[in-house]
Formats: C-alpha cells, sequence, structure tokens
C-alpha cells in the first residue's frame, strides 16, 4: 500500500463518519416529532414506495422534466456502481480490477460512458430551463438566495462528476494505445474515443497526470457531493423512499380525527359522564397542545415530509391559492418547516435538547395568511412527485390558530357559531331543512 | 307544488325502511340557487321510483367547514350527533349531491362509529342507469357543448372521475374537457371553508381563474356536481357577463331537464 493509497482510505473513511454522523443528527430531528402509526400494509406501503419513488411515476406528468429527471437518476445510480471498482482500486493500488471480467466489463465501461453523456446533457439543459427559461415556479421569492444556489451548485457539480469521468477515459484509452505499464488493456469508449484524438500529442506523464487528476476528482467530488446531502434538497435522493414509503394511502380528501378531541366531545356527549371526575389515567395529564404551533407538534412523517422535499415547485404551481396572487406556497412551507428543524437541530447540538427558543414555526415561519387561504383542496399533493403532504400541516397549523389562539377570521368565527347554534354554516333554522320540498 | 318527500322519522312511524338515505346538507337545503339542484334530483328520484327519505329537521351539517377551518371539536360534536340519529334510525346506505357532505360521511365518520356506504349522486345516478332503473332521454342537449367542472372533494379528494362523464355521454351531447381536468382540475375556490369568508389578499379570484379556463373551451354549458362549486362557477360566468349565453348546471338538474322532470 503507498501514501496515495493510504490517503484514499483515510478520506474515504473520513467522509462516511461525516455523512452518518450528520444523517444522524436528521434523524434525531426527525424524531423531535411525534410518533405516528403508518397507515395501513407493510405490503401497500411497499408497492407505493416501489411505484412512485423507484419507478418515478408521478415524474412524467411534466413530460419532459419527467424524462430528463429519470435519466439522470438512472445514470447516477448506475454510474455509482463504477464506484465500487474504484473503492477498490483506491484502497489497493490496482487498476480497473473488474477488467478480468473481459466483454462483459467493456460492455459495462461502454454503457456508463453512454449514460454518462446523456446525465451531462440532462443536467446542461435542466441549468438552461432553470436559469434562462422563464418557468414561474422557478421564480417564486421561496427560491431566492440558497435554494436557487442549492439548485445549481448540484447542477454543476454533476456535469464536472460525468466530465471527469469521461476526460479519465479518455486519458486512460490513450494510455493503454501507449502501452504504457498498469493500463491494463480493458474498457471500451463509445463516448471518450470521439474527443481522445486530443491526447494524441501528449506525453506519457502529462497523460497520467490527467487520468488521475481526473479519477481523484471524480471519487472526492462524489465524497463530497454525499456530504452536501443533508444540506441541500438533494437528500431527496435517499429520503424520498421512505418518504413514500410512509406516505398517505387513504383517499385524499379524508382528514385524520384529532383522538384527544374525540376523548373530549365524548364525555360532553355521555349524559351518565361526571364532568367533575378526573380523567382516567389513560389520558394524559400533560396538556396536549391542539394542532401545531411549532415542528415538535408536527408528526414524523410530516418532519421527514419536510427533509424529503426537492423544492422542484410542482406542488406551487398548481396551487389555487398560489395561482392567484396569495400568498401561500405549499412548497415554501415545506421548506420552513424544514428551515425551523436545522434552526432547532442546531440550537440543540449548542445548548442540549432541553434547549427551546423563542420562535415558532407558526409566526415567525409561517404566517396566518399563508394558511388561511389554503382551500383543501389536494392539488399540492396529487402534483408532488414523491407524495409530500403540506396539506396535512396547514390543517394542524390551522387548528392550533382556531383551537390553540381562538383566532378565527370574524366571517369564519360567525360560521362557527351559526354551525353550533343552528347545525348550518349559515343563519337559518334547523326547522327549516325541508322547506324546499314544498318550494317546487 | 309539493314534492312529498318523507322523513326517516315518518318512514319509521309506518314501519318502512327506505333503500337509501337522501343526504341533502346545509346547501342543498338553505342556498336558493342548491336548493334547485336538491328538487331535481329528489325528482329523479321519484322518477325511478327509488324508496328514499330524508332527515329533515333532524339533519345537522357534517361539520365540514369546521374541520377544515381548523375547529376539529365543532367538527366531531356536529359528526357524534348526526351519527347518534344515523344510526338510531339504522341507516346503511347514504346518497348526497354534496362532495363535501361525501367526502366527509364516507371517510371521516366511520373512525367515530359511523359507517355507512355513502355514494354521490353522480355514483347513484349511473348505477340507476346500469340496473336499468332510470333512461336518460337525449334530445334535449344534442349537440350542446359541456364541460364538467370536477369538484375537489369527489376528483382527487375520492378519485371519482368517470361517473358524473359518464352522465354527460348519456345526454347526447359532447363532453369537452379543460386543460385543467380530472386529476388536474383547479379548484373552484369554495373547499376548505373558503365559502364563508373573503379571500385573502392576491390579484384575483379563484373562481375568475377557473372560469376563464373553461371559457376556454367555449362551452354552451358548464356542469359540475357540487353546490359550491355552482355558486363559485355561476358568480364567475356572471362576472364575466356571459351569463346569457353560458349556463352552469348540476348533472342532475341536466338530467332532470333532459327527462323533462
Ligand atoms: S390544498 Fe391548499 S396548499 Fe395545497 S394546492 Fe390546494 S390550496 Fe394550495
Ligand atoms: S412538496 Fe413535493 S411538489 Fe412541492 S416542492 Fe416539495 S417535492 Fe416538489
Amino acid at each position: 500500500m503507498g501514501a496515495e493509497n493510504i490517503i484514499f482510505l483515510l478520506l474515504f473513511l473520513v467522509a462516511f463518519t461525516l455523512f452518518f454522523r450528520n444523517a444522524a443528527k436528521i434523524k434525531r430531528n426527525i424524531f423531535l416529532g411525534k410518533k405516528v402509526i403508518p397507515e395501513g400494509s407493510k405490503s401497500a406501503r411497499l408497492k407505493t414506495m416501489l411505484k412512485v419513488a423507484l419507478g418515478q411515476s408521478k415524474m412524467t406528468a411534466k413530460p419532459v422534466a419527467g424524462i430528463l429527471h429519470i435519466l439522470v437518476y438512472a445514470g447516477f445510480v448506475i454510474i455509482n456502481l463504477e464506484m465500487l471498482e474504484i473503492v477498490i482500486d483506491g484502497i489497493f493500488g490496482t487498476h480497473r480490477i473488474f477488467s478480468f471480467a473481459g466483454s462483459f466489463y467493456n460492455s459495462l465501461i461502454a454503457s456508463f460512458e453512454v449514460l454518462a453523456l446523456l446525465v451531462l446533457v440532462s443536467c446542461l439543459l435542466f441549468f438552461i430551463r432553470r436559469n434562462l427559461l422563464k418557468l414561474s415556479r422557478f421564480r417564486k421569492p421561496e427560491l431566492n438566495g440558497w435554494p436557487r444556489n442549492d439548485a445549481n451548485f448540484i447542477l454543476i457539480t454533476e456535469v464536472f462528476l460525468m466530465s471527469a469521468f469521461l476526460i479519465m477515459n479518455a486519458a486512460d484509452a490513450t494510455l493503454q494505445q501507449q502501452q504504457v505499464q498498469h493500463y491494463v488493456q480493458s474498457g471500451c469508449f463509445p463516448v471518450s474515443s470521439l474527443f481522445a484524438s486530443l491526447f494524441i500529442g501528449l506525453d506519457t506523464s502529462t497523460l497520467i497526470f490527467i487520468e488521475r487528476f481526473c479519477w481523484w476528482f471524480h471519487i472526492v467530488g462524489i465524497l463530497v457531493f454525499l456530504n452536501y446531502l443533508p444540506y441541500s434538497k438533494h437528500l431527496h435522493i435517499i429520503l424520498s423512499f421512505p418518504n413514500t414509503y410512509f406516505s398517505k394511502l387513504k383517499p385524499k380528501g379524508e382528514l385524520n380525527n384529532m383522538e384527544s378531541v374525540t376523548r373530549e366531545v365524548k364525555l360532553m356527549l355521555d349524559p351518565e359522564a361526571n364532568p367533575y371526575a378526573s380523567p382516567p389515567d389513560s389520558v394524559s395529564q400533560i396538556p396536549e397542545r391542539f394542532g401545531a404551533k411549532d415542528i415538535f407538534d408536527l408528526n414524523r412523517i410530516q418532519l421527514l415530509n419536510a427533509y424529503s422535499c426537492t423544492e422542484c415547485g410542482r406542488c406551487t404551481s398548481e396551487c389555487p391559492a398560489n395561482n392567484t396572487g396569495k400568498k401561500l406556497s405549499p412548497r415554501k412551507i415545506m421548506m420552513d418547516v424544514r428551515d425551523r428543524l436545522e434552526e432547532v437541530g442546531k440550537a440543540i447540538d449548542k445548548n442540549g435538547s432541553n434547549y427551546k427558543d423563542e420562535k415558532t414555526l407558526l409566526g415567525h415561519y409561517i404566517s396566518e395568511e399563508e394558511i388561511l387561504a389554503c382551500t383543501t383542496c389536494n392539488a399540492c399533493t396529487q402534483a408532488c412527485p414523491i407524495n409530500i403532504d403540506p396539506l396535512s400541516i396547514i390543517i394542524e397549523l390551522r387548528r392550533n390558530l382556531l383551537m390553540e389562539e381562538s383566532k378565527a377570521p370574524a366571517e369564519w368565527a360567525g360560521m362557527l357559531t351559526n354551525i353550533e347554534n343552528n347545525g348550518a354554516p349559515w343563519q337559518f333554522s334547523q326547522a327549516d331543512r325541508l322547506r324546499w320540498s314544498e318550494e317546487n | 307544488m309539493s314534492l312529498k318527500v318523507k322523513t326517516m322519522a315518518e318512514m319509521m312511524a309506518s314501519g318502512q325502511t327506505p333503500e337509501v338515505l337522501f343526504w341533502v346538507g346545509c346547501a342543498g337545503s338553505f342556498d336558493d340557487r342548491a336548493k334547485k339542484i336538491t328538487i331535481a334530483f329528489a325528482k329523479i328520484l321519484q322518477h325511478a321510483q327509488v324508496s328514499f327519505a330524508v332527515l329533515g329537521s333532524e339533519e345537522s351539517c357534517t361539520g365540514d367547514p369546521a374541520k377544515r377551518s381548523g375547529n376539529e371539536f365543532l367538527f366531531q360534536m356536529q359528526a357524534m350527533q348526526n351519527i347518534m340519529v344515523l344510526n338510531g334510525y339504522e341507516v346503511k346506505k347514504i346518497v348526497t349531491a354534496c362532495p363535501h357532505c361525501f367526502n366527509t360521511l364516507k371517510n371521516e365518520y366511520p373512525a367515530l362509529g359511523g359507517n355507512y356506504l355513502v355514494l354521490h349522486h353522480t355514483e347513484f345516478l349511473q348505477q340507476l342507469i346500469n340496473e336499468g332503473r332510470l333512461t336518460i332521454k337525449g334530445g334535449v342537449f344534442k349537440g350542446k357543448r359541456i364541460t364538467f367542472h370536477d369538484p375537489c372533494y369527489l376528483g382527487r379528494g375520492n378519485g371519482i372521475y368517470e361517473a358524473p362523464r359518464e352522465l354527460i355521454y348519456k345526454l347526447d351531447s359532447e363532453l369537452v374537457e379543460m386543460t385543467n381536468c380530472k386529476a388536474r382540475g383547479f379548484c373552484c375556490g369554495a373547499g376548505g371553508a373558503q365559502m364563508f369568508k373573503e379571500a385573502e389578499k392576491g390579484n384575483k379570484e379563484v373562481n375568475i381563474e377557473r372560469t376563464e379556463q373553461a371559457l376556454e373551451v367555449n362551452p354552451d354549458i358548464i356542469s359540475t356536481g357540487c353546490p359550491f362549486c355552482m355558486t363559485m362557477m355561476t358568480d364567475g360566468v356572471k362576472m364575466k357577463n356571459k351569463e346569457t349565453q353560458i349556463k352552469v348546471y348540476d348533472i342532475a338538474e341536466l338530467i332532470a331537464q333532459a327527462n323533462d322532470l
């Protein structure tokens, strides 16, 4: 093992340790939310995951973006098979260790090259589309600053990584032609051979430098990228799997019934119940907050949703409120939950797990105006390519606003009083409910 | 003329059990425009000789607007009281012309002890046709361009896209689809208790946007299956000064007209 191999091994170990440490933090943050029993059977959930995350069934609702995305995704995953070889070569100082597989190896490398080119072109197209075409969902205010840079950084990195891979192969092929020792005759390079002629005049040491540089750039790039994920919307390449696995299976129209409320209502309607009796032990004495004011009041699936969001804005571009100029943007709701969760997580890192600050999700991140504009139409949940449910969060926030803070807008207060008093949202007497049959 | 609709209490008193309970809903009971939908649907039921009853003064708001505005407490109070009444009459099957009542009764009542077979009126009408109990006379709407606005709680909310369309086909008319239809249907703006307050600040009303989408396909009739969508679309057409050329009807009204009821 040479010095080069030891450096590689160290880098590799450091990168993965760092990554797992950050992953553990994300898990801890998600577990700040309330425990929730996932819906339905395991097999139904697995099916959803395979269809929506692996099969990307919802991506093609926008065909161009959908197909490009599938290319990038498939390409990126498959090319990373090459990682295995890179890691072994890196640790043991071998070169193209799998090349003994002969023609099978050659066809693998050939297909990696084709995929690399497709990924490269797709990422360039994505970059142009995101920055030059005036697509409104990429121009919403919630993307200003970091989120826009994040998206572009990912695309540029992928372009560089793929370029490094192809240039490395071109240099390697030229070295093979020069029959330089160590560079075994192997591989098939349909893409890089197209520009390998550029390298022909170069001397061996320059070529080796180019080949080594690209090799290191590729692997270090991937290790850096891995550690970039926890800070990025790109985390979805991992979390979209658990996210779809835990996503809603019930009809979209159905909202959950709050069990704490059910207990109270049952008690109220039960003529036998003694209103002064102390609640049974099963009813916890700690007063539960109605709805959600902060991330602690949301459940773990909702927090997982926030970390999984790709910030694609498909939800927002279908949202009737957003489309008519209201402040509400379901994408922003998800981004706000993640930002707040990160803020709380960092504070806990610094000050210990009991730390509480003065801020809350509703109020400091999300305004009443936003959540009040939602028509609960489910266009956002339908549009989301990874089954995120911004609506369930909006409803939890509204529950807090109405039941905990008693801050219903005046017209709603009137509507609610009417329902309470005469069983309809308007001021009509319940006794008149059959009047229509005489008005014919 | 009175429609002679029986209540559950009356049925019970005379020892009868109806085939289905017609859940009229608040809009269907009190909103002037929606009452016409209620009447049209009741007439079709009578015409098809379906034995049905209503709850009348024993019906109360399902609690949908309370729940969606965020007042879960009031929702569950309403739900439990309604469930007591429904279970008292041993109701098994419910039909309603309101997708909000439909969704709430079907999806949100079971966990609170209310288990019924709940159908939207377009599903029920389609079943009547399939069973040969109702035939729709074509003719009146022959050659008319009809577009269908998917109510959110019928379409995306519960995956029912075809029942209303099947009925439109039966009218001998031309179904013209908006770009945003079915799963991509655009809300009318009334759901989530928005019906009961002014919209937040924006640059347009949701119902105007939706009406413009409908106008793009040059319909003679905008049809829908929800009393709240009805209000929103009717207002939208008026705002666009198109009410003389374009009519807004519920599917039940179209069928009642076709059959001259
Ligand atoms: S459910 Fe609410 S947030 Fe989602 S698209 Fe509809 S109005 Fe927008
Ligand atoms: S919630 Fe879903 S649709 Fe909306 S931005 Fe995030 S990933 Fe995209």
